[in-house]
């Protein structure tokens, strides 16, 4: 989240789009009430289901499954034609004044640069034009063609009302009136903020359907102000934070990059990593990118790192490849994994295509599953139609701690570091996750001492300071992501300290500061809210430096006075910032650089050059789609997705479409995380049984009974269960076609206090062009209703 | 048939006499009620675990932690303190104490023998020292020290860890340390999906 | 030993001396915050220890097709169409607590139906015989007769929380606020705003929910579309029945469970003069 659960609270309008808080972050979502109920804010959902937070909604618009960035494009193109973007904001804290080079073009559904044979696009024809100083050349009328305002508006120009609902399904009136309200922001006194989550990133388009809001809430000016911004609402407890710490494929902890062959030294990869200022007024704080580098390396291999082994650069591995989660099973696929470590993470449920993960999971050798609880991966050769005596795989089950059994800290989805207590021992047999991998450490480590074996330097210089070796406590490891000055030993209150020489060092520049010789910072508990505002600042910890909403700088007018002087996120008083910690110098003056310092633009990206995909989101249809792409038949998906081998052969063709007619979409609901609440007897209680969402139209077409038992079939699986008729989803005419929505949930499995359906066998193995993320929300299905099942 | 509040009035009166000479019990003034549960537990202040709204929470144990005595989570509710969710829970925080002392959470490690129908019980000794085994061998294995153009790349290739979304910050650190000093690239986690 | 005055008691006529003043406590159910997450019927259940209870789907959202011995608060789900536009309309189905107990005054047992001096209705599985009049006396169809321990459940307001100074656990869990808890007077004033707030986002007919057939209730509900009051399965004129007592069956139902002079005491009583009066244990101007 670029602001934080409390700050929703503040908005004027709540759009919830490809997200549905009430059922899966409830407590969360009181604060959009709250809005609602004291602002008198409208509250908008948009989603192929009406759903538990359109129960609550003053509006709700019914949209086909995939079809987001056609819509949110509609509304780029009503905020565009209408001038209800805020202009003051849009010249001075993002890049539409800046002129983009010749090259670059979009025609036919294809960007510039597109390379047939490797489906790739050359970036290079994207890139901002330079004056002679090297720096982009700008125009603040925004009147140049070439200007990203001007190419914004011819790109969207194809986004009419009348497409949109030609794409989406929904109707040009309801889409006028929905826009009508959500565009009403764009003024320096009103704010709105856009609540999102899987319904967004679970795409082959996911990262660009993310953009086309952000572009929405630039133009309107709601980015860094209280009560705007665009909010990621994530998922697990920890999923932030172990994101931040980068338990990811391609990334470093603190979001800095994993380092490629091309980078043969520590120099290469430092220059390659470290962008160069576009503008003259730009912070471009990544320019400190070798700071945090170094000082992890030093976090992690201590005196072994020295300026003469470039700091222990080649000890990390270097790789170029996609190594995401579609990756780690293709490898697996294809035979060329043994051992697979899944530590809290029931990796067979999550999907997607159930049965090809089946077939993946038989060919490791071997593989360990670390958790509370016993569940489906670890069992997966006694899944249905498996057969133990053909499987191969050795398979260890640990059996590990719970949150109760330690203390630690989780970061929220709004990046508050919230620090636990504990509150029981674990039971007789069950070891901690840290004694688990340190264990792991050791008996590796001293297996290489006694055998030798591969390059082990890496393993024999890895830092392990900790009192007890064998468990280090979660102090110990906090402090060690703080980081400190090596010289003084003294802890460092920020990153602002840290250096690349070699002299201090932070496992994680991001968190510094939540450690500092002041004490644990993720452990406050002061409830005070001076700003009443939300923000609390003496409760726990926020990255980055306490500060509670990003981008603060752009909630604040040129000269440093807010957009809104009764939801001030940062304001100048002549000689500092007050209010939030700015995203900013404290005592830098408004003028002196632009408002988004982790830019080497110094503003936000309308236009943005670093996406696979393009630089201005378009509509592409999902692999599986019930219609043509209205925009560009020849070019109807995203092109340059990965396909991974044997992957085309699993989708329903083109000329399928009748025998798969249905867009199908998957979900969570309150009653459920995910798997393991299929170990709690209430929750099981509460939401029993694995069912199907079938609209009450489709249901009388197709004999459907509300309670009766359906078959939903897709190319790759099939699953069955109890149908939900219900009138919350309509039929959308799509392209001049009635279509239907079926949802399922993805909750159940074999193993657990009742079983079902995996919902996962219906979905395709295809991922986001950027992220890899998988395709879990717009897929094509056929159903039917059938007997029950003995 | 309609009885007025009045008339019960009346007749409830004139029937007292009847009712105490029939020996009934004197009604009692005040009625008992249930003890409160967590009176005499110790409050933890910790995190739900399930989604990223980071809600506080209160966990109520008993039990002194002395001699046959081992303590336990009776009992967990919202903390109102916490400025995010000022004590409420949905119904999966709501229910917490049934993950936290669930009869199904396992106490020891299993193994699955290849081609086996069966789990079996093994040791945690055994198990480490057969983890840190396959892990060499596999590493061992599937290390690449430079690529075909010669390069300088020092990865595992045949090694996957995924997960976790559950775990603390301070796991989180350690295993992206420890993983990728082993030289493993194939890591990600429940973020991706 | 914790103790709270009582107000009212069942089949017992003389009055309580009402020495102890205390607060009369009141829900209310914000019908349009609530998201339906069943927050409190998890917490309701968790709280008071209640068996967990095999469900099925049976193409609804909701969990139990109804109430039971161990399920005291139920959300209830309908799908309704009202001027083209589908509602969802999601309830929380509880005992509402009300002012004149039909349940009280239909029950028999000395003392296995008490109100306390805060409104709380609470029943003492001690004293009931379980023979169900209380069921039938109901105008809200909340009490739940369990056939194992012959005894009759329904929700108690978490009267040991409220004793202590907390509020009830399915208020305390409710994560967007749309349980509300207060004194009476308190509650009603809130009601009040949220119509308030309600017609002010342009719901035609909202009410609050607080019948005066039942001498009003302690929980109350803010319904957005008070004229659609069947449709959330909320009687329009709930009356607390005096004389629930039909036919023989329900006669030779008890039978089995008079188990003492007391009892039989209570229910010449109640044959003959009537159920217990409202206003009997009400001690003098508080």
């Amino acid at each position: 989240m670029t602001n934080h659960w409390k700050d929703i609270k503040n908005a004027d309008v709540v759009l919830v789009m490809g997200a549905n808080p009430a059922e899966n972050h409830p407590c969360g979502f009181k604060w959009a009430l709250e809005a609602r109920n004291t602002r008198r804010a409208q509250l908008v959902t948009i989603d192929p289901r009406f759903t538990r937070t359109s129960a609550v909604a003053d509006e709700h618009l019914q949209i086909r499954p995939g079809s987001d960035i056609a819509l949110l494009g509609g509304l780029v193109r009503y905020i565009l034609t209408n001038n209800l973007h805020h202009a003051d904001y849009v010249r001075a804290h993002t890049n539409a004044s800046f002129i983009i080079g010749e090259r670059f073009s979009f025609e036919d559904g294809l960007f510039s640069g597109f390379d047939e044979a490797t489906s790739q696009y050359d970036a290079s024809t994207w890139e901002y034009d330079r004056a002679p100083d090297g720096y982009v050349r700008r125009d603040v009328t925004l009147e140049h063609p070439r200007s990203v305002f001007q190419l914004l508006k011819q790109h969207y120009d194809r986004y009419t009302p009348e497409r949109v609902a030609q794409i989406t399904g929904c109707s040009e009136e309801d889409f006028l009136r929905i826009a009508k309200i959500v565009c009403s922001t764009g003024t320096a006194d009103r704010v709105g903020t856009i609540m999102y989550a899987v319904g967004w990133t679970m795409h082959t388009v996911g990262t660009q359907i993310i953009r086309t809001a952000a572009i929405v809430q630039l133009l309107l000016g709601n980015i860094g102000r209280p009560g705007g911004g665009i909010n990621a609402l994530r998922g697990h407890a920890n999923v932030q934070g172990a994101t931040d710490h980068a338990i990811v494929a391609g990334i470093l902890p603190g979001y800095l990059r994993v380092p490629q062959p091309s980078q043969t030294s520590l120099a290469s990869h430092l220059e390659a990593s470290t962008p160069q200022p576009l503008v003259r007024d730009t912070a471009n704080y990544w320019g400190n990118y070798p700071k945090f580098f170094v000082s992890q390396l030093k976090a992690w291999f201590g005196d072994r790192a020295q300026p003469d082994n470039e700091f222990g650069y080649h000890y990390l591995g270097k790789m170029e490849e996609d190594a995401t989660w579609l990756s780690i099973w293709d490898q697996a696929h294809q035979g060329k994994l043994e051992g697979f470590i899944a530590l809290g993470f029931n990796s067979l449920l999550a999907g997607p295509n159930v049965s090809r993960l089946l077939e993946a999971m038989a060919k490791l050798k071997w593989k360990v599953v670390i958790d509370p609880f016993m569940m489906d991966s670890a069992e997966f050769w006694k899944a249905p139609g498996m057969k133990p005596s053909e499987i191969d795989t050795e398979v260890l089950y640990l059996p590990t701690t719970h949150w109760i059994e330690r203390d630690g800290s989780f970061t929220n989805s709004g990046r508050w570091a919230q620090w636990k207590e504990k509150a029981i021992d674990a039971p007789i047999g069950v070891r901690s996750d840290t004694w688990i991998l340190s264990e792991l450490f050791w008996r590796v480590k001293e297996l290489y001492i006694a055998e030798g074996g591969a390059y082990d330097e890496p393993i024999q210089s890895l830092t392990w300071n900790y009192l007890n070796p064998r468990e280090p406590t979660m102090t110990e490891l906090a402090q060690e992501i703080n980081g400190s000055d090596l010289t003084s030993g003294r802890r460092l209150s920020s990153f602002g300290e840290l250096k690349e020489d070699g002299s201090t060092a932070s496992g994680n520049w991001l968190y510094s500061g939540s450690y500092p010789e002041a004490g644990n910072q993720m452990a406050r508990r002061a409830t005070e809210d001076p700003t009443g505002l939300g923000m609390h600042h003496g409760w726990a910890w926020s990255w980055p430096l306490n500060r509670r909403v990003l981008y603060n700088r752009a909630s604040a007018d040129q000269d440093g006075a807010p957009w809104d002087g009764t939801r001030s996120g940062i304001a100048w008083n002549g000689r500092e910032w007050i209010g939030d910690v700015p995203d900013y110098g404290r005592t830098t003056p408004p003028g002196a650089m632009g408002a988004f310092i982790m830019t080497e633009e110094g503003v936000a990206r309308l236009f943005s050059p670093l996406l696979k995909d393009g630089p201005i989101p378009e509509h592409y249809e999902p692999v599986e789609s019930p219609t043509v792409n209205v925009l560009h038949e020849r070019v109807p998906i995203n092109p340059v997705l990965r396909w991974y081998d044997g992957i085309r052969e699993t989708l329903a063709q083109e000329n399928d479409r009748h025998a798969y007619p249905y867009p199908c979409t998957i979900y969570r609901v309150v009653e459920r995380e995910h798997f393991v609440t299929s170990n709690v007897p209430y929750l099981v209680e509460a939401m029993p049984d694995f069912f199907v969402e079938v609209p009450e139209g489709l249901a009388a077409e197709k004999g459907i009974e509300n309670g009766g038992q359906v078959r939903v079939w897709s190319r790759r699986g099939e699953v069955q269960g109890t149908a939900i008729v219900t009138k919350r989803i309509g039929p959308l005419t799509v392209n001049g076609r009635t279509v239907w929505t079926i949802g399922v949930p993805v909750h159940w499995g074999f193993v657990g206090i009742t079983q079902g359906s995996m919902a996962n066998e219906l979905t395709p193995f295809i991922g986001d062009a950027n992220t890899g993320c998988p395709e879990f929300k717009a897929f094509l299905v056929n159903v039917e209703a059938v007997e029950k099942r003995g | 048939m309609d009885v007025s509040r009045r008339s019960f009035l009346k007749a409830s009166a004139g029937s007292g006499l009847i009712l105490s000479a029939l020996g009934f019990d004197l009604r009692p003034a005040y009625a008992a009620v249930r003890q409160l549960k967590i009176r005499n537990a110790r409050e933890y202040r910790t995190v739900c675990p399930y989604c990223a709204v980071g809600c506080g929470t209160i966990a109520y144990v008993h039990g002194s932690g002395g001699l046959n005595t081992t303590p336990t989570v009776i009992h967990v509710e919202g903390d109102p303190d916490n400025p995010i969710n000022g004590g409420t829970l949905c119904p999966k925080g709501a229910s917490q104490m049934q993950l936290a002392i669930s009869p199904r959470l396992r106490k020891s490690p299993m193994f699955r023998d290849a081609r086996s129908s069966e789990w079996r019980e093994i040791s945690w000794d055994d198990a480490m020292n057969w983890f840190a085994r396959k892990f060499k061998e596999a590493r061992d294995a599937s290390f690449v020290e430079r690529d075909e153009a010669g390069r300088t790349v020092n990865r595992c290739e045949g090694l996957a860890w995924v997960g976790s979304a559950t775990v603390n910050n301070e796991d989180a650190y350690l295993i992206t340390k420890t993983m990728r000093a082993m030289g493993l690239v194939y890591i990600d986690h429940q973020a991706r999906i | 030993m914790s103790t709270l005055s009582i107000k009212r008691i069942s089949a017992t006529a003389s009055p309580a001396p009402g020495i102890r003043s205390t607060p009369e406590y009141a829900k209310l159910v914000d019908i349009s915050s609530c998201i339906g997450c069943k927050g409190c019927e998890v917490a309701c259940k968790e709280w008071n220890d209640l068996k967990v209870e095999p469900t099925a789907n049976f193409g609804s959202y909701q969990s139990h097709k109804d109430l039971s011995a161990h399920t005291w608060l139920l959300m209830r789900f309908d799908e309704v169409e009202m001027s083209g536009r589908v509602q969802w309309l999601i309830k929380k189905d509880a005992c509402l607590h009300c002012e004149d107990p039909g349940c009280l005054s239909a029950c028999p047992a000395p003392g296995a139906i008490v109100q306390y001096e805060n409104g709380i209705v609470d029943i003492n599985h001690e004293h009931c015989i379980g023979c169900q009049f209380c069921v039938t006396g109901c105008p809200f169809d909340i009490p739940r007769f369990d056939k194992e321990t012959k005894k009759v459940y329904k929700c108690n307001m978490c009267v040991d929380r409220v004793e202590a100074g907390l509020e009830p656990a399915c208020v305390k869990t409710c994560p967007t606020h749309a349980i509300s808890w207060g004194s009476k007077e308190d509650m009603l004033s809130l009601a009040e705003h949220k119509v308030d707030l309600l017609k002010d986002r342009g719901f035609e007919n909202p009410v609050t929910y607080n019948p005066a057939g039942v001498g009003g209730t302690h929980m109350m509900y803010v319904v957005p579309h008070g004229n659609h009051l069947a449709d959330y399965r909320l009687p329009a004129n709930p009356t607390a029945s005096p004389l629930p007592l039909t036919g023989l069956g329900v006669l030779k139902r008890i039978g089995a469970y008079l188990l003492g002079v007391g009892v039989l005491s209570s229910l010449v009583h109640y044959l003959t003069i009537g159920p217990q009066a409202a206003e009997d244990l009400h001690p003098h101007d508080h």
